[in-house]
């Protein structure tokens, strides 16, 4: 918990000052509105807000798992084929260069307004991390672990199951963090495309009309949501590798 | 003589027929001649060592025997395989580091040859836990290795090695890396735990002394080649202070060293 204490108060004192700077200098709302206009915005646009909520939340965690996935399959490809890994690497880097923001409205313009493409600017934001770091790791594997597999029994697949991807799970969860931290605002990019609901259809919406107040509120519980996301997957992570905590504080 | 605490399912019919023979083995690494025409004879269920220097090819000699390279000249055979499959497929190597896997229990990396060929985890656990207890491992079961002394490693590793029922076993340096008390209290262990083993064991090492504690038959390998053959007749019955001690012992230990330098 102390450690927690920290960026909390220095949180805290942001805020603060941010109040007080906005009231003293009179800043208009429409221009930078004050925390307590924010806070105020986010309980008077409770039930838009809890929406449009519902719609980013789905697209983010469906994409983000989506992009896991397929991040996962591609590095164990990659891992199992060196001809394949050769043909995938470059276009996987490739695909890294297509600016979002071009891609995501001919993605709206093919797809539609659905949930489809927003799904697929997820993946291609978030699989990324997960394919790098997931080859590095399973790359890595100790050679004199696996010598010593190979003289008790271990064919190619066990020594993946039991050596290689155990041993990559440190390194996958690496690139699982990040990733986490790009899909919320992958999923917002995609709705600026083209939608009719969610948080980024609210800040699209607000930005016209100078709501501004309404805009952070948005934004805030869009940051909530990738915190969120953050947070489950270092969970997952203590979960599914504890071996590496333990042995950190043995 | 006991029994052996892991119940092989070597049939004794293969163990009795499984030596190791390296006939002018030559092995290249990088353009050096690491090994430079090793002939050498490992009977069938005899304990044999090798010692010499760091670097004098120790490890790459028990690479050979395993299957886990092929000799570049000569040959090496175990139990009349000369391809590195069939040597593969009769040896486990016991590596130098206690190589436990840090994400698996005490008795799950002792089970882990069990389950590589094919045990269910049920099966294979079965079968490892009983014999935890009678290598001084009791209590160590469900321990992740970070928690394990390297003592206890150490047994664990050989339990993992003894449980992949293979007639050969391969021991690379394995009490290396412990403390000298450790070291001959696992020493004692592991003369006791080989006596009851209908197998044959092939251990490398740069402790003279080690080897003559567990070996019958000591070879010494100096750059690359075996540069002496050493009979180990001395009583071992007598606590360990007084084998190391006697004259004969003594004697051996000598001629062991005079062979290394």
């Amino acid at each position: 918990m102390r450690r927690w204490w920290p960026p909390l108060a220095l949180l805290v004192a942001a805020v603060a000052v941010w109040e007080i700077v906005v009231r003293a200098a009179e800043v208009p709302e429409y221009l930078f509105p004050a925390p307590s206009a924010v806070a105020s915005a986010l309980v008077q646009n409770a039930d838009l807000l809890g929406d449009a909520t519902v719609v980013t939340l789905r697209e983010i965690l469906l994409g983000y798992l989506l992009a896991v996935a397929v991040g996962l399959l591609l590095a164990v490809v990659i891992h199992f084929s060196k001809t394949l890994r050769r043909a995938l690497l470059p276009i996987l880097v490739l695909s890294q260069t297509v600016p979002t923001v071009l891609l995501a409205p001919i993605l709206a313009i093919l797809l539609g307004y659905g949930i489809g493409p927003k799904l697929v600017v997820v993946v291609i934001v978030c699989f990324f991390p997960v394919v790098v770091n997931a080859v590095d790791g399973l790359g890595s594997a100790d050679p004199e672990l696996v010598r010593m597999m190979r003289t008790l029994h271990g064919s190619r697949f066990t020594i993946f199951l039991r050596v290689e991807f155990p041993g990559a799970l440190p390194a996958i969860f690496s690139g699982a963090r990040i990733a986490a931290t790009y899909a919320a605002v992958a999923a917002v990019f995609a709705e600026w495309a083209g939608s009719s609901e969610g948080l980024g259809f609210v800040i699209l919406q607000a930005q016209p009309a100078l709501e501004t107040a309404r805009i952070f509120a948005a934004v805030l519980v869009l940051s909530a949501l990738a915190l969120g996301l953050y947070a489950l997957v270092a969970l997952a992570e203590r979960l599914l590798v504890p071996w590496r905590s333990e042995a950190a504080r043995a | 003589m006991q029994h052996s605490v892991t119940q092989p399912k070597v049939s004794p019919a293969a163990a009795a027929a499984t030596g190791v023979v390296f006939d002018s083995a030559v092995r290249v690494l990088g353009g050096r001649r690491v090994l430079e025409g090793v002939t050498l004879h490992v009977p069938a269920q005899a304990r044999v060592a090798i010692v010499g220097r760091s670097g004098a090819g120790k490890s790459t000699l028990l690479s050979l025997a395993a299957g886990l390279a092929d000799p570049d000249e000569g040959s090496v055979a175990v139990g009349g395989a000369v391809d590195a499959t069939g040597r593969l497929g009769r040896c486990a190597l016991m590596p130098q580091r206690d190589c436990l896997l840090p994400w698996r229990t005490a008795l799950d990396n002792a089970t882990l040859a069990l389950e590589n060929a094919g045990a269910s985890r049920r099966e294979a656990r079965a079968r490892a836990a009983p014999v935890f207890g009678r290598l001084g491992l009791a209590g160590a079961e469900r321990q992740r290795p970070a928690k394990l002394s390297g003592g206890m490693r150490q047994r664990v590793a050989f339990l993992r090695t003894l449980l992949a029922d293979k007639p050969v076993l391969l021991l690379d340096e394995p009490f290396g890396a412990l403390d000298a008390i450790t070291r001959a209290e696992l020493q004692e262990w592991l003369a006791q735990v080989l006596a009851g083993e209908p197998r044959t064991a092939l251990l490398v090492t740069h402790d003279v002394e080690e080897a003559l504690l567990l070996a019958d038959r000591v070879f010494v390998l100096g750059a690359g080649r075996i540069t002496a053959e050493l009979e180990v007749d001395v009583p071992r019955d007598a606590p360990r202070r007084e084998v190391v001690t006697s004259p004969e012992f003594l004697e051996l230990r000598e001629s062991a060293l005079e062979a290394i330098a």
